[in-house]
């Protein structure tokens, strides 16, 4: 990581009243990283994001975005960031490409405004009015006001909630175009599978503090967990196949019908004795399932109601 | 400024697409002139009715465009985000108020453009100050945009809308426009002295009514109005809904 972040948060606390909505929350970007901030409703996700925003200020605590102050140093910070908010934004008496127009009138060196709304895929809904957009077009114009200026860091907040498979793929193209011309970028999203491909680090923020940071590779990983999971024909002998694995006979247990469970680490030795045995029996398999958590299985662990604090490695 | 000359043009855009904003801007203001000039002038003691008129419907016009077409735009614009998103982008609150501004002050051009030349066809003759005129029809104007914020910028924008409609209603009624404040009942004229219609359209109808002294009272409530009202406004105004 680089000397100075891109985005540097340390302690911050934000009350709402009687609710503590960030109690202690501290992460950092690097330049050109994307960053994925992941969490149930309510964990602290947007609060965080409108605060590095400078929409609000925090309690207590420093933020700073591109080595600024985003209250204090706003009028100097804001021509260098774009902003895509969880929802509306737009004028919905204007067309799409007259929004774009003027949102490109703000900053000093915009982007060419038809050709971004061709980037997003609006190029024929150029001459619609926003009012008659569909959700998922909004929030692709949406996305190109947050480009338009040139920013040196975006924020997405749930940007590609509501949008149809094909508009999520055009969105995940462009934050990718993001990455390689070294944009820095912090987008929050509920989508795991999202932030398993998009981002370079995520931090799990629940009840306002960051309960995990990594890679997600990082954090699949530091999860993962002996077990292997087998889905077959109902009525296998579970007794006689533990015995061929050379395992005790508590730890194969068919879940459901048809579906087992292993105790035991999913090491290529294992997987090639199951597979023979299976083999042997002519038994088919439908799935194998080894090792690795998927990301969502992270993000459940860790923020489920009952959730225990549990020991991750940070970056 | 190229910031500021987009958005101008983007709000005045977004002004002449309301068609429900131009019917009480523009054929309101005419359509009152009009009426009680030629099919019922209410006040039979009145010997010249579009004296009287047309001063007052310059000051319901600006009334209009000022409060009503204002705190409804506005009002919208904080619910449906736009205020907010504007907020993070290099356009400077400034900017946007200038924007308003210029936005507010076009149309009060083609208004009053429109309500003189219909009053000339009526046969009213411009013989007073008019300089003077467009100075308190401009007090006026930051009169009645700091009550509209004041409404736009605290209240969901169903209540705007339905608030600024209201008062536009009761202003007109108790705003010394279509007829003489003394047509009203005593208490109706004692409460309509201190709002800001009647302030406004006595002292722009003193203004262009030659040998008329303009009336101290009108012009102090106007001048209260027209600080008030924008400070409250700065106050209380919530960029989110």
């Amino acid at each position: 990581m680089s000397a100075t972040p891109a985005i540097a948060v340390a302690d911050v606390v934000k009350q709402y009243g009687e609710r503590r909505a960030l109690d202690g929350l501290s992460l950092s970007v690097a330049p050109g990283e994307v960053f994925g901030l992941l969490g149930p409703n309510g964990a602290g996700k947007t609060t965080t994001v409108e605060i590095l925003e400078g929409y609000r200020e925090p309690d207590a605590g420093v933020v700073r975005v591109l080595g600024l102050d985003p209250v204090r140093d706003g009028a100097r910070l804001r021509p260098r960031i774009g902003v895509m908010l969880q929802e509306g934004g737009l004028y919905p008496g204007l067309t799409a490409r007259e929004v774009l127009r003027l949102f490109a009138a703000y900053y000093a060196e915009p982007d060419d405004p038809m050709a971004l709304l061709a980037r997003v895929g609006l190029e024929d809904a150029a001459r619609t009015m926003v009012r008659r957009l569909s959700g998922g077009q909004r929030q692709r114009l949406s996305l190109a006001t947050a480009l338009i200026g040139r920013p040196q860091v975006v924020f997405l907040d749930e940007p590609t909630a509501g949008m149809d498979p094909h508009a999520r793929a055009t969105t995940w193209t462009l934050v990718r175009e993001l990455a390689e011309r070294e944009v820095t970028v912090m987008l929050t999203t509920h989508a795991m599978d999202e932030a398993e491909h998009l981002c370079d680090r995520v931090a799990i923020v629940d009840h306002g503090r960051v309960v995990a940071s990594g890679r997600p590779t990082e954090l699949t990983r530091s999860l993962a967990r002996d077990e292997v999971e087998l889905v077959s024909e109902p009525g296998i002998d579970v007794a006689a196949l533990a015995g061929a694995l050379g395992l005790g006979s508590d730890r194969v247990r068919e879940r459901r019908p048809g579906e087992y469970v292993l105790a035991a680490p999913g090491t290529p030795d294992l997987v090639a004795d199951l597979a023979a045995w299976m083999r042997d029996r002519g038994h088919r398999i439908d799935v194998l399932h080894t090792g690795r958590r998927s990301l969502e299985e992270v993000f459940l662990r860790l923020t489920g109601d009952d959730a225990a604090p549990t020991a991750v490695p940070g970056p | 400024m190229r910031a500021v000359l987009a958005q101008s043009r983007a709000e005045l855009a977004l002004t002449l697409r309301r068609g429900e904003s131009l019917l009480v801007s523009f054929a309101i203001p005419i359509g009152i002139l009009v009426f009680f000039a030629e099919v019922a002038p209410v006040s039979t003691d009145l010997d010249d009715p579009v004296a009287f008129l047309v001063p007052g419907v310059l000051a319901l016009a600006v009334m209009s465009t000022a409060m009503v077409s204002l705190a409804i735009a506005t009002g919208y614009e904080r619910r449906y985000g736009v205020l907010k998103r504007l907020g993070s982008t290099p356009l400077s609150r400034g900017g946007l108020l200038a924007a308003k501004t210029v936005n507010v002050l076009a149309i009060e051009v083609l208004q009053a453009v429109v309500v003189v030349v219909t009053g000339v066809l009526l046969g009213w003759e411009a013989t007073g100050g008019l300089v003077l005129a467009v100075v308190f029809l401009l007090l006026g104007t930051v009169a009645f945009a700091g009550i509209g914020l004041l409404m736009a910028g605290r209240l969901r924008a169903e209540a705007t809308l339905a608030l600024a409609n209201g008062c536009f209603l009761v202003l007109l009624f108790l705003g010394g426009m279509a007829y003489p404040l003394e047509d009203l009942p005593r208490i109706l004229r004692d409460v309509a002295q201190v709002l800001p219609a009647a302030a406004l359209s006595e002292s722009v109808r003193a203004a262009c009514t030659p040998g008329v002294a303009v009336p101290t009272w009108s012009v102090v409530v106007l001048g209260l109005w027209a600080v008030g009202a924008p400070v409250l406004a700065a106050r209380a105004f919530r960029w989110e809904e």
